[in-house]
């Protein structure tokens, strides 16, 4: 009788019911794909993370540029004297220079800090890089003399690859670069290699010395593979593998070229230093302890843990996660608050309007939780049946999201400095200026480095929204909870309407 | 069957008072079948609630069976009126979402029988009234009379003892009236029930052995049997 009682009550109010059930679906729809789409969001900004900071990177140890560190920034320009070079015939020099060092914003300071983090409570992992920039500059100066002749000014085009060409005044050079990161071979559980899968040949191994690893993208752009080499600090390093990202297709890892740390240092005259300490915690709960104790033992680091780092994912990447955060929370919430509120009323009034036949039901022995029960039973499937529409509208809804492939594009801020992608028009170097100076001195040595790794640190990743068990539950059960609260508000109504109503004579 | 002593029943509405009932006294027989009457605002369903468990007295007993209903809780008044009493209503108030036969088994709810048993009960029910054939019309494809019928069927579909009927036949025809008046006289005779029937009608009064009259809360006998 209970169903047969609810079924026919709910087909006699086909329209309520549909309202209702729409009402909630919608808000339910909203709350999967809020939801979904939020989760996405963190699971691309942790994609970004590890690409950039390894996996399993609960800390990281870092020292910000101009601090009372050890390491010195170094010169950050390349210097020709007036006799470098090759002088041709017609007085044309060519000039190659090649210069490894730390990247602009990142100061290297002293290995020992490894030891002291590594000594910590709570710490299960400690691993140091030596992030550097390699820049090889290359061209063929004019005749000086000719130069003080008075040329126009020269100018530099910068592409977004980060490598430039230029002539100054009849003069034409090129720069390259790409960002090194000298790594312990040794400790292979945390830092950036551990999203890193080798593509070709192999990674690096304890005892190898002056040679290196790939990125895969960059040794594809390059027209580079195992067994060739690749100058770095002036020297040349054979190249024994190369590594591509474990976290998707074509998405490059932290750093073009991978070193080991000692050869780095070396070639970076950097003993000793490093720039990067990354820290695995055993658990999550002492993620912020051991964030503290590291920064009361080295009191001028900068100590970032994932969230910290979370926070600092910028790029469309950080705006879809405000939008979703903030505007689609109170969105589903208000539909939320809405649809139920939409159910209430309308269980309500239905109450209302059955007075007389649920006090006749009281009248002929239906006990008051009898009543509830048929009441409240009502509204809890027709929860359910804007729950189960709710679902079906919402994963369709995450299914089109993800099938649209929508890309975001997200960069660690530590790590993108000048972050521009285009021609570099602060790049401009008056040739005539510089020229008289006599050594052909060129000032973009500085400029040239905020284009450091803008290309390798800013990472795609496809938004995949993932429809969890959890969301499901939650989205069912809130449809239920919707039911229950307009079930229990009208079930409450019907409690205390009184069986002598059944005798009210008015219809 | 009931033994009334001494009912009043007041109903406050803000400042206003009304009394309903000013100390009716009333023994009722077992198997009696009592015609009330009086004018518009009387008492008489006031009094029909009193004797139901409907609703509770200001003061004063009735005793159903020697039991009274004022002192009795809300469970045992909900379960009273399940086993106890059955009900007729002015408006029918049948459940128009259900089927003649379903809004019979409705009264049988509260017995918790299996649901054979409970079909086949109501089926009875409908039988003895005369509309074995209707059991799946939804209400309102039924005459008022023919709906009157179903609701005769659940109020007696679960064997009670007392029948109350507050204007059973106010909303019906007078040759429909006719028939349900006879129908009632004829279960009465057979199922020895007691029945109070509330009437403005006259020539429905008249055919029954015992008259009351309740005007302004207070009761007068107009014949005994
Ligand atoms: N729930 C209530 N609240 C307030 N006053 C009520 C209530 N029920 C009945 N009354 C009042 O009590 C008095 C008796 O009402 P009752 O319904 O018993 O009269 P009645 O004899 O059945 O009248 P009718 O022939 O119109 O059905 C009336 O004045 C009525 O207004
Ligand atoms: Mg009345």
């Amino acid at each position: 009788m209970f169903f047969t009682y609810l079924r026919r009550e709910l087909r006699n109010r086909r329209k309520q019911t549909i309202v209702v059930a729409i009402g909630l679906s919608v808000a339910i729809a909203l709350v999967i794909v809020v939801s979904s789409v939020s989760t996405g969001v963190k699971n691309a900004q942790s994609e970004v993370l590890e690409s950039v900071y390894g996996v399993g990177t609960d800390i990281t140890v870092t020292q910000p540029a101009g601090g009372p560190g050890e390491g010195a920034a170094p010169a950050r320009r390349f210097d020709f004297g007036e006799e470098d070079g090759e002088a041709s015939e017609d007085g044309t020099r060519s000039l190659a220079q090649d210069r490894l060092s730390t990247a602009m914003g990142s100061t290297s300071f002293d290995a020992a800090a490894l030891e002291t983090v590594s000594g910590l409570d709570h710490v299960s992992g400690v691993a140091a890089t030596l992030d550097l920039q390699n820049m090889s500059f290359s061209g063929e100066m004019p005749d000086m003399e000719a130069l003080q002749e008075g040329d126009g000014p020269a100018t530099l085009q910068m592409g977004p690859d980060g490598a430039g060409e230029g002539s100054a005044g009849g003069s034409s050079f090129e720069i390259e670069q790409f960002t090194v990161t000298g790594v312990d071979p040794d400790a292979a559980a945390v830092g950036p290699l551990t999203t890193a899968e080798v593509a070709d040949g192999r990674t690096l191994a304890a005892d190898d010395e002056n040679v290196a690893v790939l990125d895969a993208t960059y040794a594809e752009q390059q027209g580079l593979a195992v067994g060739d080499t690749i100058t770095a600090g002036g020297k040349d390093l054979e190249i024994v593998g190369t590594v591509a990202s474990s976290t998707g297709d074509g998405v490059a890892t932290a750093s073009d070229a991978y070193l080991p740390l000692a050869t780095a240092q070396t070639l970076a005259d950097l003993a000793d230093q490093v720039t990067d300490v990354y820290v695995q915690v055993d658990s999550a709960e002492n993620v912020d302890a051991v964030a503290a104790a590291v920064e009361d033992e080295l009191p001028d680091a900068s100590v970032s843990t994932q969230s910290d780092l979370a926070e600092g994912v910028t790029g469309s990447l950080s705006t879809a996660s405000n939008l979703i955060g903030t505007l689609g929370t109170w969105l589903s919430a208000i539909v939320l608050a809405a649809a139920f509120g939409l159910a209430i009323l309308f269980t309500v009034s239905g109450v209302n309007r059955r007075t007389r036949e649920l006090g006749t039901l009281k009248a002929i022995g239906w006990s008051k939780g009898r009543v509830v029960g048929q009441v409240a039973g009502e509204s809890v499937v027709q929860g359910l049946i804007g729950g189960a529409a709710g679902l079906a509208l919402g994963a369709l809804a995450v299914w089109a999201v993800n099938l649209s492939g929508i890309t975001l594009s997200g960069a660690s801020g530590g790590f993108t400095m000048g972050g521009g992608t285009g021609p570099m028009s602060a790049g401009a170097v008056q040739g005539g200026d510089t020229a008289p100076e006599g050594a052909g001195g060129s000032a973009f040595g500085e400029r040239a480095d905020t284009l450091a790794g803008a290309a390798g640190n800013a990472v795609d990743v496809v938004l995949q929204a993932p429809v969890s068990l959890w969301i499901v539950l939650a989205a069912v059960g809130l449809a239920v909870l919707g039911g229950l609260l307009a079930g229990v508000v009208g079930g409450q109504r019907a409690a205390r309407l009184r069986p002598a109503e059944a005798l009210r004579s008015l219809a | 069957m009931y033994q009334i002593d001494d009912l009043t029943k007041t109903y406050r509405q803000g400042k206003r008072v009304v009394r309903a009932l000013r100390g009716v006294s009333l023994t009722i027989g077992d198997g009696e079948l009592v015609a009330v009457q009086g004018p518009t605002g009387g008492g008489k369903s006031t009094l029909l609630q009193m004797l139901g468990g409907l609703d509770r007295p200001t003061s004063g007993t009735v005793k159903l069976d020697g039991t009274d209903l004022a002192g009795m809780s809300d469970a045992q008044l909900t379960a009273a009126r399940a086993e106890t009493i059955g009900f007729v209503f002015q408006n029918f108030n049948l459940i128009p979402t259900l089927t003649a036969l379903e809004n019979v088994e409705t009264a049988l709810v509260p017995a918790r029988l299996a649901r054979q048993s409970r079909t086949a009960r109501a089926l009875a029910a409908l039988d003895s009234v005369g509309l074995g054939d209707r059991g799946d019309h939804l209400p309102g494809e039924l005459s008022g009379g023919q709906q009157q019928r179903v609701a005769i069927a659940r109020a007696l579909v679960k064997n009670p003892k007392v029948l109350l009927a507050d204007e059973p036949t106010g909303n019906l025809d007078e040759e429909t009236r006719d028939e349900i008046v006879d129908l009632i006289e004829g279960l009465w005779k057979e199922q020895g029930l007691t029945i109070v029937l509330v009437t403005h009608d006259s020539v429905v009064a008249r055919r029954t052995p015992r008259r009351l009259r309740i005007a302004k809360g207070a009761m007068k006998e107009l014949s005994a049997a």
